[in-house]
């Protein structure tokens, strides 16, 4: 079934993957400990060349056959066959009859069983969904197993604010730790999840109506702007400075642009209600979900709102989705509205996530913009496009590899890559698992643990 | 185009008083002679034809074959497209009961006061007005098998409908299809201190159900009229079932529950049809030895944790290969989307391990074949009724249009979708 032939720098070894990994292997144990003790453990550590390929790279026209060169993690090179060379050291993937774009960017996602906020209050700024996230949650094998290499993982919509978002990138991971997407100064990256409409309403301290939780949001970001007064007329006196106070913290990230708002939303009066919150307190924002978007195409171009789009395969469900159409991508392409699609897992699944876009295209959207909307559109959302979302060189090689067409039903995800390491193996009958269920799929993954491979091997069955 | 919607304005009083004299339906204006082609036809009655046409008159199938043999009278309002396919069937859903907006007054798909209620008939709360309705038929979707949804042990009755009409009468096909079953998690009721709190009570209080509407059949044998029983609708309906005349539609996803679906059937030697099934490919040999029809879950429902965890989207391909008969479904939904769609769910099937032609069947003829209605819907043969869904391409693929559906020979819409 293994259509790619992974090549060694010398000699051809026609089961390359086992070699590659025990070369790794012996390498780890001699020489290279130091500096796998230095790197994350699962850190690229030979040149990877894939070849032959159809390459989308989104930020460009596809390369009918390409190579990409993967070297320390990034994209070294990319190109047509005939100009683009090959590392006389790299592993080369013959990737004939292969389509390669880049990882899947999902900025809308629950996977991982975290939660934010409680019952306790509609706001809660200082809560971070890192806190609660569990990594070997198989809901990540499975969106490794649909593409996926980003996601934004969001707390809900049960509250006006529910909390920190955490940008993830799918490493093999032991701990949340390995999923960062750092800052230069070494922060994790990630947004603020803020909701309105019908879900955070509830019986109080939750609001009752629209009217009071746009009057509690706004509350909220008028102590934000004077607690960010009083920590400027200190000038830097630490006896004047306010108490830390990390409900403030959290918002002063949001007012002052470090952070940007991911807002739940459905009805187009609610749309623009985020809007006009914007005007007053100047925040960046993305609208998500938006299912009557269509209705206020125009006034979210001039606003120059960007929309992340959910694909559900009818409307209703609730009273707010009530007009969702599959056409929202399509209309909101047509008025110029930047426009992800996420997947809101788990209400779509993450290994479909490019059937959404298909579905997108068959309700009247490019299938340019389509494929940008799982990768670049929603790199730029999360601020990450300097890293993520097309193949370029320098950036962060996430990708994956495809049988064929993305749009295609037939289609599937062979493998998954990111920073030059395989997360994802079709061919891998303990991956595959993941990618098309059946017994075990539901259960957390084993742990990747230094000592004991995870797996205790008194216990180990298999 | 002419809906059944607006042919009464149109048509005015005359057709009406004909129809009153012939005493056919009043929603029932003759339909028109409609001529369908297509590149490819599959008939699923034998090997796609290519180039072929299938004739509608009278609202039935007259003649199907090659669009060269075939002599189509100049009369004829021609639909064309790139496939053409018999009307779909989704096998198993709850649309028409459970209403799109998802607020209390439109979900009559589980009444939670008992846990044993099959005298519950779905014709009672069928709204064919629903808009979800109108959405699955435009995607080719011309016969849903609804009702009562899964969520009690015996949440209710089902029916056969097609996805027209102004009231229940005008689409249904089977009154009662079968009475739903639901085993396992779902079939605990919210409150801890009612029954069924465990997989054992409520095998126990189905058994308890059956062996006393076997007394019931018994006394109603009986000579002397003074000891038979007084009518009873719940042991009427369960009459049916032991007499074989009605299935049980029995949900179970564990491997534990199906094997108690076939450990009752036998015991009382009836006749049901396995729902669901997360974990059939654990126990396919015994659904095969038990020659027990499944309407295996939709290829897309999310697994999670609970009981259907080991869910897989390979599963109607590997009970087919087993030999069991097996249709998809749109299933039940409680949330966004409030409705899936079966042409969507035998897509994925058709790539994970069924065949085009294979997945095809699971919403036409195999579907037909397990809600026994096989002789009217689910294949392009002369006698059968009028039903086609039109495409502009492969009908799996996601970004392929349904470009008409066709229902007793009327064109119900033209809208691509």
């Amino acid at each position: 079934m293994n259509a790619f032939r992974i090549e060694a720098a010398g000699p051809r070894a026609p089961c390359g993957l086992q070699a590659r990994t025990i070369t790794a292997r012996r390498m780890a144990n001699s020489v290279l400990m130091i500096a796998i003790l230095a790197a994350p453990a699962a850190a690229q550590e030979r040149p990877v060349a894939f070849t032959n390929a159809e390459i989308l790279p989104i930020s460009g026209p596809p390369i009918a056959a390409g190579t990409l060169v993967v070297v320390g993690g990034r994209i070294a090179a990319i190109g047509p066959a005939t100009t683009t060379a090959v590392p006389v050291d790299a592993d080369t993937i013959d990737c004939t009859g292969k389509v390669i774009m880049p990882g899947l960017v999902d900025t809308h996602s629950h996977v991982g069983g975290g939660w934010g906020g409680d019952a306790s209050s509609p706001i809660q700024p200082d809560v971070r969904i890192l806190d609660s996230i569990n990594v070997r949650d198989s809901g990540f094998r499975k969106a490794r197993a649909g593409g996926l290499t980003t996601l934004n993982i969001m707390p809900g919509s049960g509250h006006l604010l529910a909390g920190q978002t955490i940008y993830a990138k799918l490493r093999a991971a032991s701990t949340i730790d390995d999923f960062f997407i750092r800052d230069a100064k070494g922060t994790p990256l990630g947004g603020m999840k803020m909701a309105n409409g019908t879900n955070p309403q509830k019986e109080p301290p939750f609001p009752g109506t629209r009217s009071k939780s746009a009057a509690l949001v706004r509350q909220k970001f008028l102590k934000a702007q004077d607690y960010r007064r009083k920590a400027d007329a200190a000038k830097g006196d630490p006896a004047k400075l306010p108490d830390r106070d990390l409900e403030m913290e959290g918002l002063l990230d949001v007012l002052d642009g470090r952070v940007v708002v991911h807002h739940h939303c459905h009805r187009a009066d609610d749309i623009l209600t985020v809007l006009r919150l914007r005007e007053e307190f100047g925040f960046k924002v993305v609208l998500h979900h938006v299912s009557e978007a269509w209705k206020v195409a125009d006034q979210l171009a001039k606003a120059g709102a960007a929309c992340s789009v959910i694909v559900v395969d009818a409307p209703g469900g609730k009273i707010e989705a009530m007009d969702l159409s599959l056409a929202t991508g399509a209309v909101l392409e047509k008025a110029g509205v930047p426009c992800a699609i996420h997947t809101d897992d788990p209400v779509t699944d993450s290994r479909l996530f490019l059937r959404t876009a298909g579905l997108a295209v068959r309700a009247g959207m490019s299938r340019a913009r389509a494929l940008e909307a799982l990768t670049l559109a929603g790199a730029r959302m999360l601020e990450l496009d300097a890293r993520i979302g097309s193949l370029d060189v320098g950036k962060d090689a996430d990708l994956v590899v495809l049988s064929g067409d993305p749009l295609s039903v037939q289609t599937k995800v062979l493998q998954t890559w990111v920073e030059g390491v395989k997360v994802f193996d079709r061919d891998d009958p303990d991956d595959r698992l993941f990618a098309v269920g059946g017994f075990g799929a539901g259960r957390d993954q084993r742990a990747h643990a230094c000592c004991t491979d995870g797996r205790l091997a008194e216990t180990e069955s298999k | 185009m002419l809906t059944p919607h607006d042919r009464p304005l149109l048509a005015g009083g005359l057709i009406v008083v004909a129809l009153l004299a012939t005493g056919a339906p009043v929603a029932a204006a003759d339909p028109p002679l409609v001529a369908v082609y297509g590149d490819i036809v599959h008939t699923m009655a034998g090997p796609p034809i290519e180039k072929g046409v299938v004739l509608i008159e009278g609202g039935k199938v007259t003649l199907v074959g090659s669009a060269l043999d075939i002599p189509v009278p100049p009369a004829a309002r021609a639909v064309r497209g790139r496939v053409v396919t018999p009307g779909l069937i989704d096998a198993h859903s709850a649309v028409g009961l459970t209403g799109y907006l998802n607020q209390e007054q439109d979900q009559d798909q589980l009444d939670s006061g008992e846990p044993i209620q099959p005298e519950l008939r779905a014709i009672d709360s069928y709204n064919p007005r629903e808009r979800l309705i109108e959405w699955v038929r435009g995607f080719g979707i011309t016969t849903i098998h609804t009702g009562h949804a899964p969520g009690a042990l015996v949440s209710g009755q089902t029916m056969v409908v097609k996805t027209v009409g102004d009231s229940v009468d005008d689409g249904v096909l089977v009154p009662a299809a079968m009475v739903a079953v639901t085993l396992g998690d779902d079939a605990r009721p919210g409150d801890a201190k009612k029954s069924p709190g465990t997989r054992s009570k409520a095998v126990a209080m189905l058994r308890g159900e059956l062996v006393k509407t076997q007394d019931y059949l018994r006394k109603l044998d009986s000579d002397d009229a003074e000891k038979r029983p007084d009518r009873d609708l719940r042991r009427e309906v369960f009459a049916d079932v032991l007499r074989g005349t009605l299935p049980l539609l029995v949900t179970a996803n564990r491997a534990t529950d199906i094997d108690a679906a076939l450990r009752i059937a036998k015991e009382f030697g009836i006749r049901i049809v396995l729902d669901s099934a997360a974990e059939g490919y654990l126990v396919a040999d015994r659904i095969k030895e038990a020659g027990v029809p499944v309407i295996v879950h939709p290829s897309m429902r999310r697994g999670g944790a609970g009981e259907t965890e080991n869910i897989s989207f390979e599963t109607a391909a590997t009970l087919r290969a087993k030999g069991i008969r097996v249709a998809l479904q749109s299933g039940f939904e409680g949330y966004v989307p409030k409705t899936r769609v079966a042409l969507f769910e035998a897509a994925i099937a058709a790539a994970n391990g069924l065949t085009a032609e294979q997945a095809l069947a699971t919403i036409t003829a195999d579907a037909a074949a397990i809600l026994g209605v096989a002789d009217r819907v689910g294949s392009l043969r002369p006698g059968m009724d009028g039903d086609v869904a039109v495409f502009d391409g492969d009908p799996f693929e996601y970004a392929t249009h349904c470009t008409a559906v066709v229902i007793d020979g009327r064109i119900v819409s033209e809208e691509p979708r």
